[in-house]
């Protein structure tokens, strides 16, 4: 038994994150993880992409978002198949697909970033606090987490949307809300068997309070698991954004959003203008492969013990 | 046993509950008066020609002059009595529509929950028996592409390879499932693909981790050690044992489910419960949104209590846990 435990310490240490390292040693952590797993590198490459494409927006997109660009020929600039000029294509007011393409990058890094570091920190800290507390409050608390368990995670934001109006904030406060439950009962749960290791009873042991236990000794190996569902509930965000997007309650119309893009490609348009659907929908789709083959390999790499499962 | 059950319906009464005044809390925060919502017909710039005491009458007549607990009582005890009040916008009571779009959005759920079974369990299977081939990595990609794509764009693609290849087009009329069965089920296999193929991914995974878990279990090793021959050791052995956390973990999901049910909806124009939560989303009809969001809650609640309820009965060890 006791051999057991140690072995389960010794797991527990915290992964070697090339992030707390020189830049030198980064850039080996980097090669290294890209040999161990390609996919994942593969994974990572998408989000940079992504996030490049929304910090340069304007210096690659051809026109602007909203503009409705002359078209060289002369002529209406609605429904023009992908060309030298557009070279996506135009939509249904005579936009350049591309460009809102480009911008649309923001939105969904926007509306992810913002509603991950949101609700994975504050989930963060709630499941530290709770795991922590014990006794009653930790008692009702999960009774809670229950009850926002029992409600899909779509159907939670279209509710908190369609009380407080849509708008891309609105968004992820509807997603944080869609995430928070399983977020707090992982991390809940982790902290949990992570207070029960030995290195904890040790500094116990000598003395140390509480707060110090927390900050030194639990939320540094917590570390792996708040990057690894950060990454996962990226991927989410941007799906919740574009669905709603897509039902026409999430970003306000003139938003490039991609799911936005989508609605009247796929309603009305799908024969005679595909260029208009394709686009976003591959984009979307690239975009949330790569946070979710990216998060597979990061819990590979940080977290062994999850392995293979 | 008995026990386990009375802990568990001691569980689920509060959280129940809780379920309830979160929705109540939500649709009562929002901003704007419901009355004056009603009054100038969703409208802002209807807002002047409103008299303040027709206002006042109506916030009487809908009872949200009174305290929000009394509100939140009533509220409660009309449901329970089968009363989920009278839409907003079509002035209706909301239970006569919401019954029937009910059975249609069950149904569709299981029947795609059903393909995907067909098609996932056995991919997770192969995946497992198979594991680190080639075999293995394309079932897993599969697996992947199917997480990785939101349920709208599967179902996009769905209605434009139907447009193009069979010349489909969702009917702007389902037939009822009780009187023309075959009707009914033609159109529905559809929408249901779509479900199914988000479903899928999913189901595969799981099957092939829970199968991976059974095969290095000490029984599997004991059936090859006394020679049954390779199917005969993962199908009445391995699978046999691997199917509850299958079975159970796929009833969990039922909830995420829905969510996809919804869209899948509202591309095939299925007359279900999601189109019905969009469609009162679009006109602000929070009586209706409450109800359908509650319904979906306590199913999903439901559910989980019946699978929990089972699996103590068949696992005897959940019960000690």
């Amino acid at each position: 038994m006791a051999n057991q435990t140690n072995q389960r310490a010794e797991v527990a240490v915290p992964p070697r994150a090339g992030m707390f390292q020189p830049a030198a040693t980064g850039i080996r952590e980097v090669k290294r993880f890209t040999r161990r797993k390609p996919l994942g590198a593969i994974g990572g490459l998408l989000v940079l992409v992504l996030v490049i494409v929304a910090l340069m927006a304007p210096v690659l997109a051809p026109y602007g978002a909203r503009e409705l660009p002359d078209r060289h020929e002369g002529g209406s600039t609605v429904y023009i198949p992908p060309n030298s000029q557009f070279l996506l294509g135009t939509d249904h007011v005579g936009r350049d697909v591309l460009s809102r393409l480009i911008y649309g990058a923001r939105i969904s890094l926007y509306v992810g970033l913002g509603s991950v570091l949101i609700g994975i920190t504050a989930s963060f800290i709630i499941g530290v606090a709770l795991a922590y507390a014990g006794g009653i409050i930790d008692m009702a608390a999960q009774r809670v987490v229950d009850a926002l368990m029992a409600l899909p995670g779509l159907i939670i934001a279209l509710a908190i949307v369609a009380v407080l109006g849509s708008s891309l904030n609105n968004v992820i406060l509807a997603i944080v809300i869609g995430m928070i439950a399983p977020v707090i009962r992982t991390v809940r749960s982790q902290v949990l068997s992570l207070k029960e290791l030995d290195y904890v009873t040790a500094a116990t042991a000598i003395g140390a309070p509480p707060w110090r236990i927390v900050f030194r000794h639990i939320i540094p190996n917590c570390f792996a698991i708040y990057l690894v569902l950060a990454t996962y509930y990226l991927g989410f965000a941007i799906i919740i954004e574009a669905s709603l997007s897509f039902l026409g309650v999430g970003a306000p119309p003139d938003q490039p959003s991609w799911g936005g893009m989508l609605t009247r490609a796929a309603q009305e348009h799908v024969l005679t203008a595909p260029w208009v659907g394709i686009f976003p929908g591959v984009a979307i789709f690239a975009v949330v492969m790569g946070f979710n083959i990216l998060g597979d390999a990061l819990r590979d790499v940080l977290d062994p013990r999850l392995r293979g499962r | 046993m008995t026990t386990y059950i009375v802990r568990r319906l001691l569980l689920f009464i509060p959280t129940i509950l809780i379920v309830t005044i979160i929705i109540f809390l939500l649709m009562w925060i929002v901003p704007g008066d419901t009355a004056m919502l009603i009054l100038t017909g969703n409208d802002p710039n209807e807002g002047g020609r409103v008299s303040l005491e027709d206002v006042e009458r109506l916030r009487a007549k809908l009872g949200l002059d009174r305290p929000v607990h009394i509100q939140y009582g009533d509220w409660l005890w009309d449901m329970l009595r089968g009363d989920l009040g009278e839409s907003l916008w079509y002035q209706t009571p909301v239970i006569d529509e919401l019954g029937g779009r009910f059975i249609t959005t069950v149904q569709l759920a299981v029947m795609g929950m059903g393909l995907a079974f067909i098609v996932a369990v056995p991919l997770g299977i192969v995946s497992a028996v198979k594991q680190d081939t080639k075999l293995d990595y394309m079932s897993r990609l599969f697996a992947l592409l199917g997480i990785a794509m939101p349920t709208f764009l599967i179902a996009i693609v769905v209605t434009y390879v139907l447009a193009y290849v069979f010349d489909w087009l969702p009917p702007l009329d389902y037939a009822n499932l009780w009187e023309q069965p075959l009707t009914n089920l033609q159109q529905m296999i559809f929408p249901a693909l779509a479900i199914a193929f988000h479903d899928l991914a999913f189901t595969a995974r799981v099957t092939r981790s829970s199968m991976l878990e059974t095969m290095r279990d000490d029984y599997v090793r004991t059936a090859r050690a006394k020679g049954l021959t390779e199917m005969g050791v993962i199908g009445r052995h391995a699978l046999k044992n691997a199917l509850l956390p299958i079975i159970t973990v796929s009833g969990y999901q039922f909830g995420r489910l829905l969510g996809g049910v919804v869209i899948v909806e509202v591309i095939f124009l299925v007359p279900g419960i999601g189109n019905m939560l969009i469609d009162a989303i679009i006109h602000r009809d929070f009586v209706v949104i409450q109800a359908v969001v509650v319904l979906v809650a306590a199913v999903v609640m439901f559910l989980n209590l019946v699978i929990d309820l089972i699996y103590g009965v068949l696992d005897p060890r959940i019960r000690y846990q």
